[in-house]
């Protein structure tokens, strides 16, 4: 106590000198800097969050509401039979309605186009509503029936009626040709003004149907390209025609062989749109023709279009056809497999993670099975998928792509979230607890049911539901057991039927080419995360009311 | 009341009348770490017996004995004789759990269940199926709280959380609900070392009331309590016992130099 006047324990330290001011000013500068650090993390994720959902939202509401066209259905008593509504002939029906929209429509053939606007469903919608109502048999019924999916993405925006027919390096091809003069527009058509060689040599004993007459109006055609290395500028020359050119040039006048012409070549369509209006537009190949943009803008002048919510985004089972295809099937797969996950990881996850924490001796043993569970939680979920294809149906011969089996995998799956978790709950109860249970003469088990157990619970159910959510967006396990399957019908839905899941049918859309699929895909993600926002929101509510409690 | 004054290793030991609990020769190790050496201890009955000595001595360990609180750590053994009345507690046909219900314990942080007030008393006898009717029950319930001193002040709310209370209360209330299996004792692992004065006082007027039916033990760091509270007083150093006898004799006469010391300030 007597020798702190001396050497490093004095307090002749100057506070207020130089260099401590600038130790003091650049703490505070990191601390600042450290601060600036996590904002500046924290506003990346939020504006990458941001574009996620924005993104999500934009391409996916459409899906939400569809296209619909009103049809007139008269149900005409004979066309039904009593005992079997289901069999009579709703594919005639729903044409024959749709058709007196047009009534000047007459061709076979283009009636056969005109019904492509409206979905191929629409006759199973109609059944549906006749099954359901077979009282209305006799009257003339309004029902709504969508539209095809690539009118439902006219109506709504997301597809053009033209597409641009030339990419730029083809019109920079082009634009070679206009520069040299070689293109003139006579009479409303683009005509390429090309020199073409008559050889004498192609044309075998000067005759002309034997002629390589396309070899000579390419050769020709080519000189006008002599760098170029692709033959992209072939496509430029509408070739039948040209050649159809050469040889009436031939048949005309017989002396040009084994002399140069300058012949005057019409050209592919798009090229002589190219060249005429300055811009190439086709119609959408998604469309077949331009008549069929004239009968959908009569159907919606005659205000027969209208686009109410698409509540088959959760009724429906998958279809190939986007505007039909719904949720439905996945939505009770995952549920279904959520539920066999729950029943399966829950008591067993509880069981292991109390005996582990509670009652199991401390040993080499226990430790070993205390580092395997921490390691499991780190398997990638595809390989618990390939465990459950080999020994779940393999071995045990469970049904392949049903929930049962989907479940039992994301159980594994689940099971060491679950422990981890658990043991964490356990591990935050205060020791006094345990004492004072102890002391009052409660058992080993009654410590644990009575007091542990309920006090832990806020912890266990949140990593329950956390592990749960995981599940529920896991995809590859559910792939490799084969819980991918096309179920176009919500029948037979169970724990052994085959069955498909949200991720997989999220998976399967945005696999699929139709237009449709891509809103779909969207709009199923957007239902996902609902759903996992849900469940976290159950998580907090539940881990807020038991300690709220107490 | 033979006077037995010994320097040095052997503890100086003046024999209590009647005791309820005699330890002889305990030795309690945690793995190869020896925490109790040897002790031999005499608890009177309906009495109240402070165990005092500076921290680390082993005093809360030799408690922890009486209830075989020590058990639910694996790695701590405890060799030598413990009886209660007579009768071996370290008998392995002994149920672990009857005894705790018998030997009541309160510890020192006040630690009632999160439940309600009515729920942390009548816990004990619940699960040891002390009541046969939930009348006899809420009679029991009412008899703890108004022996520990606290049924006025709660009366009204019965089944609010046990935790709600002001700690001076809550510990009155784990000792409500220590007395709820009817023991015949009470360990007190330092009950008042997180309470302010008043509510120390209150435990320990408490603790004067119990006695006439309880036999109680207090591990505590306060001489003075030891000295106002209790009426037999064993010190501990160092994992012995070093001197047990009357409390009054060993506050103004201690047998022992190290006593002397620890009760006149010179460690602890």
């Amino acid at each position: 106590m007597t020798d702190t006047q001396s050497g490093l324990l004095s307090s002749q330290h100057d506070w207020s000198s130089a260099a401590a001011r600038k130790r003091v000013k650049r703490r505070y500068a990191a601390d600042r800097r450290l601060q600036f650090y996590g904002i500046g993390a924290i506003a990346l994720s939020i504006l990458l969050l941001g574009v996620l959902f924005s993104s999500l939202m934009f391409t996916g509401y459409v899906a939400f509401y569809t296209t619909k066209v009103a049809l007139e259905v008269p149900f005409a008593a004979d066309q039904f039979d009593k005992d079997k509504l289901g069999d009579a002939n709703y594919r005639g029906i729903a044409k024959t309605a749709f058709l007196t929209y047009f009534p000047e429509v007459t061709s076979r053939a283009e009636q056969r186009n005109l019904v492509k606007i409206m979905s191929s469903g629409a006759p199973y919608i109609i059944r549906d509503f006749v099954v359901a109502n077979p009282d209305r048999i006799g009257s003339t019924v309004t029902i709504q029936v969508p539209v095809s999916d690539p009118f439902d993405q006219l109506y709504k925006g997301v597809i053009p009626r033209y597409i641009d027919a030339l990419g730029q390096d083809r019109i920079a091809l082009f634009e070679k040709l206009q520069r040299r003069n070689v293109i003139k527009i006579e009479g409303g058509k683009a005509f390429a003004a090309t020199d073409i060689f008559v050889n004498p040599a192609e044309i075998p004993d000067g005759d002309i149907t034997k002629a390589d007459l396309h070899g000579m109006v390419r050769e020709g055609f080519a000189a006008y390209y002599p760098k170029q290395t692709s033959r992209a500028y072939q496509e430029i020359l509408a070739e039948d025609a040209s050649t159809q050119v050469l040889r009436a040039k031939i048949e005309a006048e017989p002396g040009i062989v084994g002399k140069t012409v300058t012949l005057m070549l019409p050209l592919a369509p798009a090229y002589d749109e190219l060249a005429r209006t300055g811009a190439s537009k086709i119609v959408n190949p998604r469309f077949g023709d331009k008549a069929e943009f004239v009968w959908f803008d009569k159907l919606i002048s005659a205000g027969a279009i209208s686009t109410p919510f698409t509540w088959e985004l959760f009724t429906n089972a998958d279809s190939r056809y986007p505007e039909l295809a719904g949720l439905a099937g996945a939505l009770s797969g995952s549920f279904f497999a959520l539920l066999v996950c729950f029943l399966l990881s829950f008591p067993i996850g509880i069981a292991t993670a109390v005996y582990l924490e509670e009652f199991a001796p401390k040993n080499k043993w226990t430790d070993l099975v205390e580092v395997n569970i921490n390691n499991l939680a780190a398997v990638p979920s595809v390989v618990f998928g390939l465990l459950g294809l080999a020994l779940f149906i393999n071995t045990f011969g469970l049904p392949r792509s049903a929930p049962l089996v989907g479940g039992m995998v994301l159980a594994l799956m689940t099971l060491p979230t679950i422990i981890v978790a658990t043991r964490a709950a356990l591990k935050g109860v205060p020791p006094s607890i345990r004492e004072a249970a102890l002391g009052v003469g409660a058992s080993k088990h009654q410590v644990m049911l009575h007091h542990v157990i309920p006090l832990s619970l806020p912890g266990i159910l949140t990593g329950t539901i956390i592990g749960l959510a995981q599940a529920l967006g896991e995809t590859a396990p559910l792939l490799l057991i084969g819980m991918n399957a096309f179920i176009p019908s919500i029948e037979n839905m169970g724990l052994t039927q085959p069955a498909m899941a949200l991720p997989t049918q999220i998976f399967s859309w945005a696999d699929s080419p139709e237009r449709g699929f891509v809103s779909r895909t969207s709009a199923a993600i957007m239902v996902l995360l609902g759903f996992l926002v849900i469940m976290n929101i159950l998580a907090v509510y539940l881990r807020r009311k038991f300690e709220r409690k107490w | 009341m033979e006077h037995q004054v010994v320097e040095g290793s052997k503890p100086v030991t003046v024999p209590a009348l009647d005791p309820t609990i005699t330890a002889r020769g305990v030795n309690v190790f945690y793995g190869d770490k020896q925490a109790i050496f040897d002790v031999d201890v005499d608890v009177p009955r309906n009495a109240i017996t402070s165990f005092i000595g500076p921290s680390g001595c082993g005093k809360s360990t030799f408690l922890r004995c009486i209830n075989r609180m020590n058990d639910t750590i694996p790695i701590c053994t405890v060799t030598g004789d413990i009886r209660i009345d007579g009768e071996d507690i370290y008998d392995p046909r002994l149920d672990v759990v009857e005894l705790r219900a018998r030997v009541g314990m309160v510890f020192q942080k006040p630690n009632p269940f999160p439940k309600s007030i009515y729920e942390n008393i009548a816990y004990g006898p619940r699960i040891h199926g002390l009541t046969r009717s939930k009348k006899e029950l809420d009679e029991l319930v009412e008899k703890c709280l108004e022996k520990a001193g606290l049924l006025k002040e709660v009366k009204d709310r019965m089944n609010e959380p046990g935790t709600g209370l002001s700690g001076g209360q809550q510990q009155r209330l784990c000792i409500a609900r220590a007395i709820a299996t009817r023991p015949e004792v009470i360990l007190m692992d330092e009950p008042c070392s997180a309470l302010d004065p008043i509510a120390t006082a209150k435990v320990e007027e408490l603790m004067e009331e119990l006695k006439e039916n309880y036999t109680i033990i207090i591990v505590t760091h306060s001489m003075q309590q030891a000295a106002r509270v209790s009426q037999r007083t064993a010190f501990f150093h160092l994992g012995k016992l070093v001197e047990n006898g009357d409390t009054r004799q060993i506050f103004t006469n201690p047998s022992d130099k190290r006593t002397q010391d620890y009760i006149t300030g010179r460690f602890g």
